[in-house]
C-alpha cells in the first residue's frame, strides 16, 4: 500500500509549483557549483522561469479564491511538512521575484564572468549565494513547519553573510563576522522556542499548532525567545548595530538584496508566529511592547540617516526606520475585533509597507551604486552635479525616496496612509505622531541628497567610469514599480485575505 | 529499570555526569585562554555525547562526537593557535559592568524560564514516534531516525545539504582572488615518525571500514548517512594534518562533482515522486528502502568532502594548471 | 526525579550559561565556542522531549532526534564560516576584535565607494 494515498488528499492540485518555487533556484546553487564559469548563465536562465513559478502560484491563489497546499513525501503533518501559499505568501513570491530578477539584469555589469571563459571567485559567489537567497526566502515564504523554517532562515543567513563582504576588505569582513554572530545567536533563540513548542504540543505544522495553543507558560517562554531571536535577525532597534555597516559595506546589487529581501524573512516569521500560530491568544502588552520598538526604530533610524556622510550608509539607516514601521502592524492589528484582523486597514498598510520598501529600497541601493561607479566615492557633499549626468539614476532615487517619505502616489504612501487611519480609528492616536514625524525626517533626509545632486557642481564633474543606459534603465523601472504600487490598493487588500481563517482555505482541519 | 537499585544506581550515574558537563562548560567560558576554553569545548563535546546516549539517542551521539566534538574541536584548536598573538589585546576589551549586569540578569531569566518549563513537563508526554512506527515497514527501514530525516522529513535533509555547500563557498569566498581554485591553506608538513603520524596511517583504515559501517547498518540500527559521513571526514582531515596527503584544489572538476552528486541525486529522486510516486520526495512503496540507501550512500560521499574541506579552510596557494 | 528532569535542568543551566558567553566575551572566538555552548543546551533540551516521547516501543521519540542531528550539522557549518572570517579578519588587519572604529592596518583603497 502507498503510504500517502490518504494522507496527500489535503494537497492541491497546484501544489508542485510551491515545490518548484523553492527546488528551482536550489538546484542552481547546485549547478553553479557544479559548473562554476557557468554560473552567471544559469542564474539568469533560472530567472525568467522563477518568475513565471511565482506569477502562476499568484494566478492559481488569485483565482481559486484559497490556499495551495503541497504535503512533501505524501506524509501529512504532523509526521511530515506541508507547504502552503495563502495570500499573502503570494504576494511575497511575486515581490521576491521582481526584486531578484532587477537586481540579476543589474549585477550583469558588475559580476559578469571574466572573458578568458574560467571561473573567477567573486561572480561565481555573488550568483550562487543570490539563488541561494531565492530559494530560501520562497522556502520562508512557504513554510509551514516551525523547523523546516528554521532550516529555511539558516539558508538565508548563510547565503546573505557571504554576500557582505565579496571584496574582502577589513571594514566588510568585520561587519560580516558581526552580522552572522548575531544572525547566529538569533536563529539558536528560535530553535530554542521551536523545541519548547514540539515538547508541550507534539507538533510543528502552524496550522496544528494554532488549534492546539493554550494561553500558558510554555507558550509565553517559547514566544518571547522566538520573537527576540528574529528581531535580532531582522535587526529592530535596539538590535540593529549589525546592519549598517554589512548593508552599506556590500556591493550595491547585493546591498539591494539584502536590505530589500533578506531582513524581511525573519520580520515575515514573527508576523507567523503571532498572527497564525498565536492567533486567539492575548498578545497586546507584546503587540504594544514590538510597536514601541518600532516606532523607537523610525525616529531613531531616520535621524541616523540623517546625520550619514555615505549615501550607502544613509540609505541603511533608514531601511532600520522603515523596518520600524513594519512593527507598528503587531500593536494595530491586535487592537482590531480578533476576526477582522485580517481585513483590517493596518494589516493591508503592514504588507504593503513590506512590499513597497523592498522594491523601493532595491531601486535607491541599486542607484547609489551607479552613482558610486560614476564618482568613485559616494560622499553626499561630493554628489553635486550627479543629476545632470545620471538624470535616470537620480530620478529613480527620487521615487524610491518618495515611497520612504510616503508621498503620493507611491506605494509607500497608500502603506503609512493605511497604518495612520488604522492608529485614528483605533483610537491609538500616538503611533500617528510618529508615523507622521517618520515621514518628514524622510523627506529631510532625501532632500538632503536630492539637494546637492541636482545642484550644478562647483567644479566640472570628473566621472571615472561609464554607467551603461541598461542599467540606469533597470533600477529606474524598478522605482517606477514602487511608485505605480500605489495606484492598486484595493485588490491586495483581497488577496491577503486568501487563505485566512476567515476566508475558504483549501484544507479544512 | 528491574530493581529500585538499578534505577538508583542509573540516576547517580546521570547527576554526575549531568554536574560534569556543567563544570566543563563554565570551565570553557571562564577560562583564563582562548585555547583551554577550547580544550574545554572538546571535552564538553565528548561528555555531551555520552548523554546522549544515556538519553536513547545513539544517532545523536555518534553526530556529537564526530561533528559537534571532533570536527567542530579542530576547527576552533586551529583557530585558537593561530590567534594567539591578538589574545591579549581583545580579551582586554571587555563590557562594562552594567552591560555584563544586564546579560547576566537576562541569561539567568532564560535559564530560570526553561528550569520551570522542565520541571512542569506536560502530561503525557506528546511524541510523534508511534505516527513514525506506524509507517516503518512501508519503508522497510528499521531506523525511525533515518526514516525521519530522509523520508518523514526529507525536505529539511535536503534543504540543509545547501545549507552546508553554501557554508563551504561562503568559506572558499573569503581566500584572495589569486588562489581561487587552489588547495587550501598550507600544505602540513609531511610527518614520518611521532605519535601524530602513527595514528593517521593507523586510524584511517579502521576509521574507514567504521564510518563504511555506520553507513550500512543506518537502515536497521544507529548509523547513517551523516554519522558515516562524518567520521569519514575525521579520518581525511587526521591524514592531511599529518602532511600524509594534501588536500584537492577546490577548483578541481572531480572535488566539485563529489560536493555536489550527493544532494543532486538526493534531488532528482525527489522529482521523480513527481512522476513515479505521490509527488516530491515521495518514494514508490516497493522501492523505498534501495532508493534510501543509495540516496544515503552518495550523500556520505558528498557530507564526508564537505566537511572535510570545510575544517580545511579558504584556498590558500595558487592553481596548479 | 528522573534523569530527563536533571538533563533538562542541565541543558537549561547551559542555555543560560552559553547566552551570556556569547553576549560578554569581547573575543570573537570566544563568542563563536560560547555559541555552541549554547546551541548543546538547546540540542540536549530537544533530546530530553525525545525522551519524554518514548512510546510505541521505541527508547525516545525519533522526530527530535533528527532534527538536533540537523542542528548539529548546521551549527558545524556556521562555526567554520565563523572562524574562517574571524581568521581572515585577523590576517588583514592584525586585530581579532568586532570593536567598531578604524582598523589598525588603514586599507590603502578604504576611501573607495563601497560599490
Amino acid at each position: 500500500m502507498p503510504p500517502a494515498v490518504t494522507l496527500a488528499s489535503a494537497a492541491t492540485a497546484g501544489g508542485f509549483l510551491l515545490v518548484l518555487a523553492i527546488i528551482l533556484p536550489a538546484a542552481g546553487v547546485l549547478l553553479a557549483l557544479a559548473f562554476g564559469r557557468h554560473a552567471e548563465r544559469i542564474a539568469l536562465l533560472l530567472m525568467p522561469a522563477g518568475f513565471a513559478i511565482a506569477i502562476a502560484i499568484l494566478a492559481d491563489v488569485w483565482h481559486s479564491q484559497a490556499s495551495l497546499v503541497a504535503v512533501m513525501g505524501g506524509w501529512a503533518p504532523p509526521l511530515g511538512i506541508a507547504l502552503r501559499a495563502d495570500g499573502l505568501s503570494a504576494m511575497m513570491l511575486v515581490t521576491t521575484a521582481l526584486v531578484i530578477c532587477a537586481v540579476g539584469l543589474f549585477a550583469r555589469g558588475d559580476f559578469g564572468m571574466p572573458a578568458g571563459g574560467g571561473e573567477a571567485r567573486a561572480p561565481l559567489v555573488f550568483w550562487t549565494m543570490l539563488m541561494g537567497v531565492w530559494s530560501a526566502l520562497n522556502a520562508i515564504w512557504l513554510g509551514r513547519d516551525l523547523f523546516n523554517l528554521y532550516v529555511a532562515l539558516e539558508l538565508l543567513t548563510f547565503s546573505a553573510v557571504p554576500l557582505v563582504c565579496l571584496d574582502g576588505r577589513a571594514e566588510t569582513l568585520a561587519a560580516a563576522l558581526r552580522y552572522l554572530l548575531f544572525a547566529l545567536v538569533g536563529s539558536v533563540l528560535y530553535l530554542l522556542g521551536v523545541a519548547l513548542f514540539y515538547g508541550a504540543y507534539g507538533t510543528l505544522d502552524i496550522g496544528l499548532l494554532a488549534g492546539r495553543v493554550r494561553a500558558e507558560p510554555v507558550v509565553w517562554v517559547s514566544a518571547a525567545l522566538m520573537t527576540a531571536g528574529l528581531l535580532a535577525k531582522t535587526a529592530l532597534f535596539p538590535l540593529h548595530l549589525w546592519l549598517p555597516p554589512a548593508h552599506a559595506g556590500a556591493p550595491a546589487a547585493a546591498s539591494a538584496v539584502l536590505s530589500a529581501l533578506v531582513v524581511k524573512g525573519s520580520f515575515f516569521l514573527a508576523v507567523r508566529l503571532w498572527f497564525d500560530v498565536l492567533p486567539g491568544l492575548p498578545g497586546v502588552p507584546a503587540a504594544q511592547a514590538l510597536g514601541t520598538l518600532g516606532a523607537a526604530a523610525i525616529i531613531f533610524g531616520s535621524v541616523l540617516a540623517l546625520r550619514q556622510e555615505r549615501l550607502k550608509l544613509l540609505i541603511a539607516y533608514s531601511t532600520i526606520a522603515q523596518i520600524g514601521y513594519l512593527f507598528l502592524l503587531f500593536p494595530l492589528s491586535t487592537g482590531a475585533a480578533a476576526a477582522g484582523i485580517w481585513g483590517s486597514v493596518a494589516w493591508t498598510g503592514g504588507v504593503y509597507q513590506l512590499v513597497s520598501h523592498a522594491i523601493a529600497k532595491a531601486a535607491m541601493f541599486m542607484a547609489a551604486g551607479l552613482i558610486g561607479e560614476a564618482l568613485g566615492h559616494d560622499r553626499i557633499a561630493g554628489l553635486g552635479g550627479i543629476g545632470r549626468a545620471l538624470p535616470m539614476t537620480i530620478f529613480a532615487f527620487g521615487l524610491g525616496g518618495m515611497s520612504l517619505m510616503g508621498l503620493p502616489p507611491s506605494g509607500g504612501f497608500v502603506a503609512k496612509l493605511m497604518l495612520l487611519t488604522a492608529s485614528v480609528t483605533e483610537g491609538q492616536w500616538w503611533w500617528a505622531v510618529v508615523i507622521l514625524l517618520g515621514g518628514l525626517l524622510a523627506a529631510a533626509y532625501v532632500f538632503r541628497v536630492l539637494a546637492p545632486a541636482l545642484a550644478g557642481a562647483d567644479e566640472p564633474l570628473r566621472l571615472c567610469a561609464r554607467v551603461s543606459r541598461r542599467r540606469e534603465a533597470v533600477v529606474l523601472a524598478l522605482a517606477v514599480g514602487a511608485l505605480l504600487l500605489g495606484l492598486l490598493p484595493l485588490r491586495p487588500s483581497e488577496l491577503l485575505q486568501i487563505g485566512r481563517p476567515a476566508a475558504p482555505t483549501a484544507i479544512m482541519r | 529499570m528491574s530493581t529500585g537499585f538499578a534505577l538508583d544506581a542509573g540516576l547517580v550515574l546521570d547527576a554526575g555526569l549531568a554536574a560534569l558537563v556543567l563544570a566543563v562548560a563554565v570551565g570553557a567560558i571562564v577560562a583564563g585562554t582562548a585555547f583551554a576554553a577550547v580544550v574545554g569545548f572538546v571535552t564538553y563535546g565528548l561528555l555531551l555525547a555520552l548523554v546522549w546516549v544515556r538519553l536513547a539517542a545513539v544517532d545523536v551521539a555518534l553526530t556529537e562526537a564526530a561533528i559537534g566534538s571532533g570536527v567542530t574541536g579542530a576547527v576552533l584548536i586551529a583557530a585558537a593557535a593561530r590567534l594567539r598573538p591578538a589574545e591579549a589585546r581583545s580579551a582586554a576589551e571587555r563590557p562594562g559592568v552594567p552591560l555584563r549586569l544586564a546579560a547576566a540578569v537576562l541569561s539567568a531569566l532564560v535559564a530560570a524560564g526553561l528550569a520551570m518549563l522542565v520541571l512542569l513537563p506536560s502530561a503525557p508526554a506528546p511524541s510523534l514516534g508511534p505516527a513514525a512506527a506506524v509507517h516503518l515497514p512501508e519503508l522497510a527501514i528499521g531506523n525511525p531516525v533515518t526514516a525521519v530525516l530522509l523520508a518523514y522529513r526529507a525536505i529539511d535533509t535536503l534543504l540543509e545539504k545547501i545549507v552546508l555547500l553554501l557554508a563551504l563557498l561562503g568559506v572558499w569566498s573569503l581566500a584572495p582572488d589569486r588562489f581561487w581554485g587552489g588547495a587550501p591553506g598550507q600544505p602540513h608538513a609531511a610527518q614520518q615518525d611521532g605519535a601524530l603520524a602513527l595514528l593517521a596511517r593507523l586510524l584511517p583504515p579502521v576509521g574507514i571500514v567504521v564510518g563504511v559501517y555506520i553507513l550500512w547498518v543506518g537502515a536497521v540500527a544507529p548509523g547513517g548517512a551523516f554519522q558515516g559521513g562524518a567520521i569519514l571526514a575525521a579520518m581525511w582531515i587526521l591524514v592531511m594534518i599529518a602532511g600524509l596527503r594534501d588536500a584537492p584544489a577546490t577548483g578541481g572538476r572531480r572535488v566539485r562533482l563529489l560536493l555536489v552528486v550527493g544532494p543532486a541525486v538526493f534531488l532528482a529522486v525527489g522529482l521523480a515522486g513527481f512522476v513515479v510516486a505521490d509527488g516530491f520526495l515521495a518514494y514508490p512503496a516497493s522501492y523505498a528502502k534501495p532508493l534510501i540507501i543509495a540516496i544515503e550512500v552518495v550523500l556520505t560521499l558528498s557530507i564526508a568532502v564537505i566537511l572535510g574541506l570545510l575544517a580545511s579552510g579558504p584556498p590558500g596557494r595558487e592553481r596548479q594548471r | 526525579m528522573s534523569a530527563e528532569t536533571l538533563y533538562g535542568l542541565c541543558a537549561a543551566a547551559l542555555v543560560g550559561l552559553g547566552l551570556f558567553g556569547s553576549i560578554v566575551d569581547p573575543q570573537p572566538l570566544r563568542k563563536i565556542l560560547a555559541f555552541n555552548l549554547l546551541g548543546g543546551g538547546v540540542f540536549l533540551l530537544f533530546g530530553v522531549i525525545a525522551r519524554r516521547g518514548a512510546a510505541a516501543g521505541m527508547a525516545a521519540d525519533p522526530v527530535p532526534q533528527a532534527m538536533v542531528i540537523t542542528g548539529i550539522v548546521v551549527a558545524f557549518s556556521a562555526t567554520a564560516l565563523a572562524v574562517t572570517l574571524l581568521l581572515r579578519l585577523f590576517e588583514t588587519t592584525g586585530q581579532a576584535t568586532l570593536r567598531t572604529g578604524a582598523p589598525a592596518r588603514p586599507d590603502p583603497d578604504s576611501d573607495r565607494a563601497g560599490s
